[in-house]
């Protein structure tokens, strides 16, 4: 490892500028004349839209459906067998479904203004009857979110193993129901679109805060009718995504349109009440499962329903069945067993359309598994752990193909989980719990093991039917005229550090001055096509690029340099910068200078495409990354408040070849914070008649510094042998364990008490309602 | 997110700012800290013409130090209590519950005053400030009167502040040297508003033994003599806790869990030698 190539903790290049208040985020921008917009929204779930009233005086500067001739809705239908598609206005016509549904756009010279114009404008309606629950909405006779459909149900997913068998024989048998919370994923910047219009260049330009520009561009060129040729999507600095920003949002198309009938730019930034009340989009399922095991533990056979809320419609492009698919896919989790069956329902209600959010519905289905293993210890009579260790893919047998034929590339599972329960001090803390604690709390321990797959490839896209498919992805790579490294790339960073990364990846094959490498991305004007960051493929793709434009950049740079020192190509090679010949090197910025400045010093012959090159890398087996980890909590739970403190956390993860292992520490330790807070904090309840509940930060809690542990992370790294350089996508899991195994924990702590928990959130309401319904009833200990 | 449109002032004065608040019949609203006001102006919740901002009256900042009692002004931020502004013996109280208020931030802007007169009933201050007996001294254009804390708030988010009235400061009794007080407060993390707030000022050398139960859904309970929730071996007597609950109409079991908590722990705090 050189100082500054695959492996090394380079501090992060970006950081410059955001540590010092420097990042450009959309809300930075300032264009001459820009008017702002604010969105009159649905304030009820169900209804009848019949008028939209806008006083005389403000006519001009409110637009309705009414308005947008020649514009497409979001329609976002996957050709998967039986999906309904739903169609999404960007301003309602006649139905509303959903708190916050955009109705109507104002314009004015500032927010404040264009709000107040909003509050004038008023709605009228005839409410119908919502659907808030996704397992009544299955009910005949449920109200339907879409009339033409005859029921309430996108699409499902089923998979059919022969369950029966071992159901009759199996020994052990444990059933949960588990529920988990609807809630906002909270990216620091909300979204945010200026839309202007180019005449120089002949653009509609957006400035706009997304994951990925070109999905963006093709989406909006979609809807209104546009060629890409163009449009032009610029995504400056993005201050998180998690998968918030990875779709097209129904504000960039309103605002598309708009800036072409206006002759200023527009902007529309959310507030954190809109993302709040109009965008709590992630996470909500429900699990009927059950596991079936031998008696000593070794899982035989799952058996479970599950449903998500999916929300009123299909978002573009992933569409709303994504999380009811890796549902079914991803269930059976690290384990091995041969009896699989499995329904998924994708359940519309009239709730805001959901989107996968980091770690795509892989919370939940590790928490409904977990609990699963850990309901089979308790029956075995066995330590959690064991349980799970009893069940995992044995090294040697790598790579595994699991029930539902998921590709396990490298690994040792068992190693993991070891040294996970090394790190949590597994022993010490089951001898802690043999004596009472001095402050009445309860402790215990607990843990979750997954796999992530990551950098799914076209052959997995494909299969799901989706309007855009991952292929080849590219980087342009070349030396500018001093010989420095500039790097273009599709894939868009919205806190990932790709420009660190993607140029220690430049460095390793090139050698240069690391400072002198820079990347640039976020412009669909200057950036190859691509389908961009989400699913932890940028490293794994965006990387296998830079590699592969960079080595060819090598090639073309050995060719002029071997001229230059008088030698053939055949005894040079491209290190530190330079293109080396024995004890004679000339730098690649004399490379440079020839091929630009001095072309009468270019050898004959030569590559045209000179020194500025681009190319495209495709995993060698494309089914995906298996990055995989152990999550270790022990927590002290308070039986008489209800509290839950966090008293360590270990992540042990295998995530491959680490490019920058600082950079993946600060990936798990950022997810394991979200996954905290999906465990124990966030929720956006809504009452029977579909209304949002929070509207404010008060209501709506997220983990803050106080209550995101000291995270312990340990590594393993087996490269993928699939993959550049090895590396596997790692970007969600820290998301993913942390349900799994603070339930698991708390569900420990509270054994003493018989009672458990199991739907999240689990706040301190649900712990004391939890035991004040056991018979065996804690007495209120004052300590 | 943005307020509608409105007017600011700068009062150089006590009488100004009540004048301005006079004369505006009822349109203007005075600000401190504006860490609860301005989330409401945001919401647009609260819609005034004209806003006062207090914080610059010199009288309204100012610390005064007697054998007895310290008085606060009403403008004395969070952070300035936290940091040991306040001088002499007998009010750790006070310090410690600010630090526990919000966050570092909020606790700079936010003020002692301007919590009060929210009158929240999760706020740390206003539970508090009722158990240690403290006094809020009222400024109108028609003069000056005292209220008892527990009495100045007179249910969930409501003073008894006439329209030109402002809270000019608040008179802490000391503890005397034997005196102790318990406080405790259920929260899911650091800073956040009380699910349940417990506070027992243990003092009889001053005659005193009141407790408070705050974070209900409207004023804090006071008891002004805990006596009658003692046993005879002076451990706290659940079953009168709860006997209190019915009274008060809290029945939520959940609730009725965290309150008993946290008003056994404050009692246990106060109860150490
Ligand atoms: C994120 C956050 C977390 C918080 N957490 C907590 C917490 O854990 N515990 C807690 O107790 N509080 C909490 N608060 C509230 C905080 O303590 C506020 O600062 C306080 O409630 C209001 O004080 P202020 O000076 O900001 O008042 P302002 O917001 O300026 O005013 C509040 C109200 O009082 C009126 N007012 C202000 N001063 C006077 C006066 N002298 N005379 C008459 N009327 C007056 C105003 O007109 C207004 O109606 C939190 C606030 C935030 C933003």
């Amino acid at each position: 490892m050189a100082t500054h190539g695959i492996g090394a903790s380079v501090l992060r290049k970006e950081d410059d500028r955001f540590l010092r208040g420097r990042g450009q985020y959309v809300g930075d921008f300032r264009l001459t004349g820009t008017r702002d917009v604010a969105f009159v929204r649905s304030p009820v779930a169900h209804a009848r839209l019949e008028h939209v009233h806008v006083p005389d005086e403000f006519k001009n500067v409110v637009f309705t459906a009414k308005h947008l001739t020649g514009i497409k809705p979001i329609i976002s239908a996957p050709s998967v067998k039986g999906f309904k598609y739903s169609v999404e206005p960007i301003l309602a016509t006649d139905k509303l479904r959903y708190v916050g549904e955009m109705v109507a756009m104002c314009v004015a010279p500032t927010r404040a203004e264009a709000e107040d114009i909003a509050g004038a404008v008023t709605l009228e309606f005839e409410e119908l009857p919502p659907v808030t629950d996704m397992l009544s909405a299955c009910e005949p006779g449920s109200p339907l979110v879409h009339e033409e459909w005859g029921d309430n149900i996108f699409v499902e997913f089923s998979e059919n193993g022969p369950i029966e068998e071992v159901a009759k024989t199996a020994a052990i048998k444990v059933t949960k129901t588990i529920r988990t919370a609807r809630h906002c994923m909270f990216p620091m910047e909300g979204r945010g679109v200026i839309a202007y219009r180019d005449p120089r260049l002949r653009y509609l330009t957006l400035i706009t805060s997304t994951q990925f520009p070109h999905s963006v561009q093709t989406g909006l060129c979609e809807c209104l009718g546009l060629d890409h040729g163009l449009v032009r999507i610029i995504s400056p600095d993005v201050g998180g995504g998690f998968g918030y920003k990875g779709l097209l949002c129904p504000e960039e198309v309103a605002l598309g349109w708009l800036a072409l009938q206006v002759d200023h730019p527009v902007r529309w930034l959310e507030d954190c009440r809109e993302h709040l009340t109009a965008n709590a989009n992630c996470r909500e399922h429900h699990y009927q499962i059950t596991g079936y095991a031998d008696a000593d533990g070794k899982l035989l056979a799952i058996d479970c329903v599950a449903h998500v809320d999916a929300g009123a419609y299909s978002a573009y492009p992933i569409s709303s069945g994504l999380e009811a698919a890796q549902i079914a896919n991803l269930l059976p989790g690290p384990y091995v067993f041969s009896a699989y069956r499995c329904r998924s329902f994708a359940v519309a209600t009239n709730k805001c359309p959901t989107l996968p959010y980091r770690g795509v519905a892989r919370s939940g289905v590790c928490l409904a598994i977990e609990a699963i293993m850990d309901a089979i210890a308790r029956e075995a009579g066995m330590e959690p752990t064991e349980v799970r260790l009893r069940n995992m893919v044995r090294p040697e047998q790598m790579p595994f193909e699991n029930v539902v034929g998921k590709h396990f590339d490298s690994g040792d599972h068992p190693e993991c989980m070891r040294r996970a329960i090394e790190a949590i001090r597994l022993s010490e803390i089951r001898a802690r719990q043999q004596r009472p604690e001095p402050d009445g709390r309860l402790i215990g321990v607990g843990l979750s093991f997954f796999v992530e797959q990551g950098a799914h490839g076209t052959s997995v896209l494909a299969s799901w039917g989706r309007p855009i498919v991952p292929g080849y992805e590219q980087a342009n790579v070349k030396l500018t005229a001093d010989g420095d490294v500039e790097i273009h790339v599709g894939t868009h960073s919205h806190g990932q550090g790709h420009e660190t990364t993607y140029a220690q990846v430049a460095y390793e094959i090139l050698g240069v001055n690391f400072d002198k490498i820079k990347v640039v991305q976020g412009d669909t004007l200057y950036t190859p096509y691509s389908t961009s960051t989400w699913g932890s493929r940028s490293m794994v793709y965006g990387g296998g690029a830079v590699a592969n434009a960079s080595r060819l950049l090598a090639k073309r740079a050995a060719h002029i340099g071997a001229w230059l020192l008088q030698t053939d190509v055949a005894n040079v090679r491209v290190a530190d910068g330079k293109v080396i010949a024995g004890n004679s090197s000339v730098t690649l910025r004399e490379v440079a200078r020839a091929w630009y400045l001095q072309p009468q010093n270019l050898p004959p012959n030569i590559d045209t495409g000179g020194l500025d090159v681009t190319a495209g890398y495709r995993a060698e087996r494309d089914s995906g990354t298996f990055t995989y980890a152990a999550h270790a909590a022990v927590v002290a739970v308070d039986p008489a408040t209800g509290t839950i403190e966090i008293l360590d956390y270990v992540v042990v993860e295998d995530g491959g070849t680490l490019v920058n292992p600082m950079i993946v520490d600060g990936q798990i330790c950022g997810g394991t914070a979200q996954g905290i807070g999906t465990c124990l904090y966030e929720i956006m309840p809504f009452d029977a008649q579909g209304q949002p509940l929070a509207s404010t930060m008060i209501d709506y809690m997220l983990p803050g510094a106080t209550e995101v542990p000291d995270i312990r992370v340990l590594h393993m790294q087996t490269p993928s042998p699939y993959t550049e350089f090895g590396i596997k996508g790692l970007g969600e899991g820290g998301a993913v364990g942390p349900p799994a195994a603070i339930v698991s924990a708390v569900n420990d702590a509270l054994r003493p008490l018989n009672v458990e928990v199991q739907d999240l959130p689990v706040t301190p309401e649900r712990i004391l309602a939890a035991i004040d319904a056991s018979p065996k009833r804690a007495t209120v200990d004052h300590a | 997110m943005k307020p509608v449109a409105f007017d600011i002032v700068r009062a150089r004065s006590l009488a100004e700012a009540t004048r301005l608040l006079a004369e505006s019949g009822g349109t203007a609203r005075l600000v401190a800290g504006a860490q609860s006001l301005g989330p409401m102006l945001n919401l647009r919740l609260a819609q005034p013409r004209l806003l006062i901002d207090i914080t610059g009256i010199p009288d309204l900042t100012r610390i005064e130090d007697t054998d007895d009692s310290v008085t606060i002004g009403a403008c004395v931020s969070t952070a300035n209590i936290e940091d040991g502004r306040l001088p002499g013996r007998g009010l750790d109280t006070l310090p410690a519950v600010a630090a526990h208020i919000a966050y570092r931030a909020v606790r700079n802007r936010g003020t002692i005053g301007g919590s009060l007169c929210h009158a929240d009933p999760a706020a740390d201050w206003v539970s508090t400030l009722c158990a240690l007996g403290a006094e809020c001294l009222i400024t109108g254009v028609n003069g000056k009167r005292r209220l008892l804390a527990d009495q100045f708030i007179s249910g969930a988010y409501q003073t008894a502040l006439a329209a030109d009235e402002i809270l000019e400061a608040i008179r802490v009794p000391r503890l005397s040297a034997g005196g102790r007080c318990g406080y405790y407060k259920v929260c899911r993390k650091a800073g956040e508003f009380a699910m349940a707030i417990g506070v027992v000022l243990n003092d009889l050398d001053r005659g005193v033994f009141r407790v408070v139960i705050g974070a209900t859904k409207g004023r804090p309970i006071v008891i002004t003599d805990a006596r009658d929730l003692q046993r005879a071996d002076e451990s706290i007597d659940d079953d009168a806790i709860l006997r209190v609950f019915d009274k008060h109409g809290i029945v939520d079991r959940i609730a009725r869990r965290q309150k008993l908590a946290a008003l056994a722990r404050a009692y246990n705090q106060a109860m150490k030698p």
